[in-house]
């Protein structure tokens, strides 16, 4: 009601909230574009990056402060944490994202064709999803890891298990939400098969929201991928990994930095993957595209 | 009805000897967004007396709602009420403080909304939510405002009062809750009601019954009225005076009676031309009148007369803007023409009617009446009911009975229009007919196939023969595919087309067929109006070149002058084409104007089948008296002297249809054999069938 507070004067234009507009449909998406475009960079140019190797023990520079030589300092067995962050990068920018890409496929399609299939399909179907979902996700995922073995992929194929039915749960209601709508009955009558309307007039109007998840949930991976590997399963310890960087740093309050860095390299991953998951949802939808 | 006026205060003023009650003076409410400021409401001037009862009538865009909503000042960031006075009651709303316009919203003023599906709070009981109303204004205890709902409920009609109020809003129908919106709105005892488009969204023998209350409690209690709405015929049964909006300005106020009997502005005119009419049709007459183009962008309003650019009286002069002025007692236009005196004379009979129409008023449709009396599309005994997902897991199945037992012909090159209220089956006989539901029983013979077992694959090459027309242009078009995608799809899947050339050049030929530039190939749905996107869904509905078109209320959603835009089109591509249409709205004076046979649907049986002039001329079941008599009529004279039949209560429910025939709870002449044997589609006299064991003894 301040609006009409002002009521009685011509008001013109207000540049502040314009410009606060623009940066959110511009820059924001910008930002968290170019913070994952350097990660991958960083991961592609790993070795170019540093004079030390990620593994290298040398425990007489143990627990070293950020300095000239090591500027965010060593770790417990004196490795170099900025080497170890740089290839940390490349094992967890790759598990995430392909963790949740992959899940993120599978669940749509199968939360499709439950959700236009209806019936016993779908029942049968969903159930799957809510027994899956039944289970503490870190604990399913550890209990198959276990079962297949220690070891990267074997973890990745754990954490797809658990991942998918949530995008399955999602996929489902969007697209029921959508099968209503006149513009798939206009399908029908065209006579398009359902395949074709699945997949060519559904997902692509189901998708705004996925990929919100799927953009969200790459940070998320990234940190139950780092949660296995401190348990005992992902990666074996001497690969440097973020999440059990962090792990092994978690004790050492006076040397914050061995703990810090990998964690904010984490955060500003995670705040990377949600700028420009906004970005891309805006320019998926024909109706807010701007550019 | 003593106790509801008890706490009201006197007033034995009449309207005409008494200042107004509100006085709107150049007021002026601006969006500002993005793309520039948006001039929704440009300095309106109007006044409402005491017990007056005004109409706003405008099409979407014009700033009718935008302004009652700044009466209220319920405007909202990016608008803002920017110059202006409301003066209610002697005082400013637009400079009052909070807490004094807290007084008179409710109070003094309250409203009524469109949408009575989401203008009631869906987790609080009725009594929560009119006491409330009631007690907020330190006038009644909470046991008094109790006992006043529920007095108030019965008074709207309401049936059960004591058990209502202690319903949620879910369980009542829309008119109901509309019931429930008036009694709210008039819990106070305001000296002003807004009501906008508070008809729209029902039906139109519940529509008849609301116009009726409003009429009442606007004589009982000397409430002024703000009636909103796009249909005049609604307007002309309520008000008395009437205001007409176009691109944010006032360009018509006067007397409802002389304004639609002789407008004086020539964007009235279009209005009240541009509306076929129930009570009037000149055989032979196809084509509406339409004015061309669209109102002007509101981000770049035209400096002089905004109707100029798509005005038929236009003058040299309307390159300077008008001012709204007296040109007879009572009356002000905003037009140079009228200004100056002249009169706008009514269209002529042979006005967009070319050659083609005029040939129907002997043999109906010309050239294709070679082809008629063949059938296209046969029903029989057309069966679909729709399982209800059970509440318990050893209860008892139940099923929306949506459709029981439909016969019908369709011949070829013929319109049949399929009317009756929401609820009654006619959109999903339309998706039965069309095959996006598989019946439940009965046979539907397309081309002298059966269609109704047959499987989606079996359909296909059936497909290019029958298409469909949709309801809502925003939600028929697949917002994430450019035009020329939806318009070349079809082709391209059914081979229509060889090479990609020949599919530009198809698209290119379908979008100037409907109407449209080539250009419009390239854009997303979202860029075209309503009555553009419903012209892209007629042209993917022919891009298979079909002779049957299924068209399932495909102008309800869109303004009235392109309603008439949108009816002349398909008139239009019947005629060139030779289409069959089978043409379903609730709007009986379009489904008059528009078919050669009419089907009256009730509950999902048939009531009635008759030729559209036979039928509005003499109705013989009494469910299409009803429906007829309920259509209001854009002309104040012929509505005052009307005797509506008033059709009481709402359809029942479908998942238990009454026993017999279905209209017998609410038919005026049911006997006990009503009750127990379902009347038979009966062929009265030639070529009118009614299913009644009484026909036309109403």
């Amino acid at each position: 009601m301040s609006v009409t507070a002002q009521a009685g004067v011509i008001a013109v234009d207000k540049p502040k909230s314009l410009w606060r507009r623009n940066f959110r449909r511009y820059g924001l998406p910008g930002i968290g574009a170019a913070i994952i475009v350097l990660w991958v960079l960083v991961a592609i140019f790993a070795p170019l990056l540093t004079p030390y190797t990620p593994e290298l023990v040398d425990v007489t520079k143990r627990l070293q402060p950020p300095s000239q030589l090591h500027w965010l300092g060593t770790d417990m067995l004196g490795r170099d944490v900025l080497t170890r962050l740089i290839f940390g990068a490349r094992i967890s920018l790759f598990t995430g994202i392909v963790v949740v890409l992959v899940a993120a496929v599978f669940g749509t399609l199968v939360g499709g064709i439950a959700a236009y299939a209806r019936g016993k399909t779908e029942e049968v179907v969903m159930r799957i999803t809510d027994l899956v979902l039944c289970f503490p996700p870190i604990i399913l995922a550890l209990a198959i890891a276990a079962a297949l073995g220690i070891g990267a992929t074997n973890t990745i194929i754990a954490m797809l298990v658990v991942w998918w039915p949530k995008f399955a749960r999602l996929a489902r209601s969007m697209i029921i939400v959508q099968r209503s709508q006149e513009y798939v009955e206009a399908a029908v009558v065209v006579g398009y098969s359902p395949a074709r309307i699945l997949l060519r007039h559904i997902i692509p109007n189901s998708v705004g929201p996925l990929i919100v998840l799927v953009t969200l949930d790459v940070g998320n991976a990234i940190i139950t991928f780092a949660g296995l590997s401190f348990l005992g399963l992902g990666v074996v310890p001497p690969t440097p990994e973020w999440g059990s960087m962090v792990s092994e740093g978690r004790e050492l309050i006076e040397q914050w930095w061995v703990a810090t860095f990998p964690g904010l390299a984490i955060l500003s991953i995670v705040l990377g993957f949600n700028f420009m998951g906004d970005g891309v949802r805006d320019w998926l939808d024909p109706k807010s595209r701007r550019w | 009805m003593q106790d509801l006026t008890k706490i009201a205060p006197t007033d034995t003023t009449t309207p005409q000897d008494a200042a107004s009650i509100l006085d709107v003076s150049n007021l002026r409410t601006y969006f500002y967004t993005d793309e520039g400021v948006v001039r929704a409401v440009d300095g309106i001037n109007y006044s409402v007396a005491p017990g007056e009862t005004l109409g706003i009538v405008g099409e979407s865009g014009s700033g009718k709602t935008v302004a009652a909503l700044s009466l209220m000042r319920l405007i909202e960031d990016p608008a803002r009420i920017v110059s202006g006075e409301i003066k209610f009651d002697g005082r400013d709303i637009v400079t009052m403080s909070l807490e004094e316009l807290r007084k008179v919203r409710g109070a003094g003023i309250a409203m009524v909304f469109q949408d009575p599906m989401t203008s009631l709070n869906p987790v609080l009981k009725i009594a929560r939510q009119l006491v409330e109303t009631m007690v907020v204004h330190g006038r009644l205890t909470e046991e008094q405002a109790l006992d006043r709902a529920i007095k108030l409920l019965g008074r709207m009609g309401i049936t059960a009062p004591e058990r209502a109020v202690d319903s949620y809003p879910h369980q009542f129908s829309g008119g109901m809750r509309q019931r429930v919106m008036l009694a709210m709105g008039f819990s106070n005892e305001p000296q002003l009601l807004i009501a906008d488009e508070p008809t729209t969204a029902l039906d139109v023998t519940i529509q008849a019954q609301i116009l009726e209350l409003i009429v009442e409690l606007n004589r009982d209690f000397k409430t002024a009225i703000v009636l909103i709405s796009h249909n005049l015929g609604v307007i002309a049964s309520v008000c008395s005076r009437v205001v007409v909006m176009y691109a944010g300005e006032v360009v018509e106020e006067g007397p409802t009676d002389k304004i639609l009997a002789d407008p004086r502005h020539p964007y009235t005119w279009a209005l009240i031309n541009a509306v076929p009419r129930i009570d009037r049709h000149v055989p032979g007459q196809r084509r509406l009148v339409t004015i061309e183009g669209a109102p002007p962008d509101p981000l770049n309003l035209p400096a002089g007369c905004r109707f100029a650019a798509r005005c038929p009286f236009r003058i040299e002069k309307c390159e300077q803007h008008p001012e709204l002025l007296e040109i007879s007692p009572g009356r002000k236009s905003r037009c140079w023409v009228t200004q100056a005196g002249q009169d706008l004379p009514p269209p002529e009979t042979s006005r967009d009617a070319p050659a083609e129409a005029k040939a129907r008023t002997g043999g109906h449709h010309g050239e294709t009446v070679i082809k008629r009396g063949e059938r296209l599309l046969e029903l029989r005994n057309v069966v679909k009911h729709f399982p209800l997902p059970k509440t318990t897991l050893f209860g008892k199945q139940k099923w929306v009975h949506a459709i029981n037992g439909v016969s019908l012909d369709v011949a070829q090159g013929e319109t049949v229009g399929l009317v009756g209220e929401s609820g009654c089956g006619k959109s999903t006989l339309a998706r039965v007919v069309a095959r996006i539901h598989e019946p439940t029983s009965g046979s539907v013979m397309f081309h002298g196939q059966d269609i109704a077992r047959a499987s989606q694959a079996q359909i296909r090459p059936l497909r290019r023969r029958m298409q469909m027309v949709f309801q809502d242009p925003y939600a028929s078009l697949n917002p994430r595919m450019t035009v020329g995608d939806i318009l070349g799809e079809p082709l391209r899947f059914h081979e229509i087309t060889q090479s990609e050339k020949e599919t530009r050049e198809r698209i290119a030929e379908l979008l100037d067929v409907v109407g449209l530039t080539p250009k419009a190939a390239t854009r997303y749905p979202h860029e075209f109006s309503g009555g553009q996107r419903q012209r892209i869904s007629i042209a993917r509905a022919l891009s298979v070149r079909p002779d049957f078109i299924i068209a399932d209320e495909p102008i309800s959603a869109l303004d009235v002058n392109i309603q008439a835009q949108i009816i002349n089109l398909l008139i239009d591509l019947q005629e060139r084409f030779g289409l069959t249409y089978l043409f379903i709205a609730h709007d009986l004076a379009v489904v008059r104007h528009i078919s050669d046979r009419v089907v009256v649907l009730y509950l999902g049986s048939v009531m009635e089948i008759a030729p559209a002039d036979t039928l509005f001329a003499e109705p013989l079941h009494p469910y299409t008296r009803y429906l007829i008599s309920a259509v209001p009529i854009p002309d104040a004279t012929i509505e005052a002297a009307r005797q509506r039949l008033p059709l009481q209560g709402e359809p029942p429910s479908t998942v238990d249809p009454p026993s017999g025939c279905p209209f017998r709870t609410r038919c005026p002449i049911a006997q006990a054999i009503c009750a127990q044997v379902m009347p038979p589609v009966a062929e009265v006299r030639p070529s009118h069938f009614v299913a009644c064991h009484f026909p036309g003894q109403f």
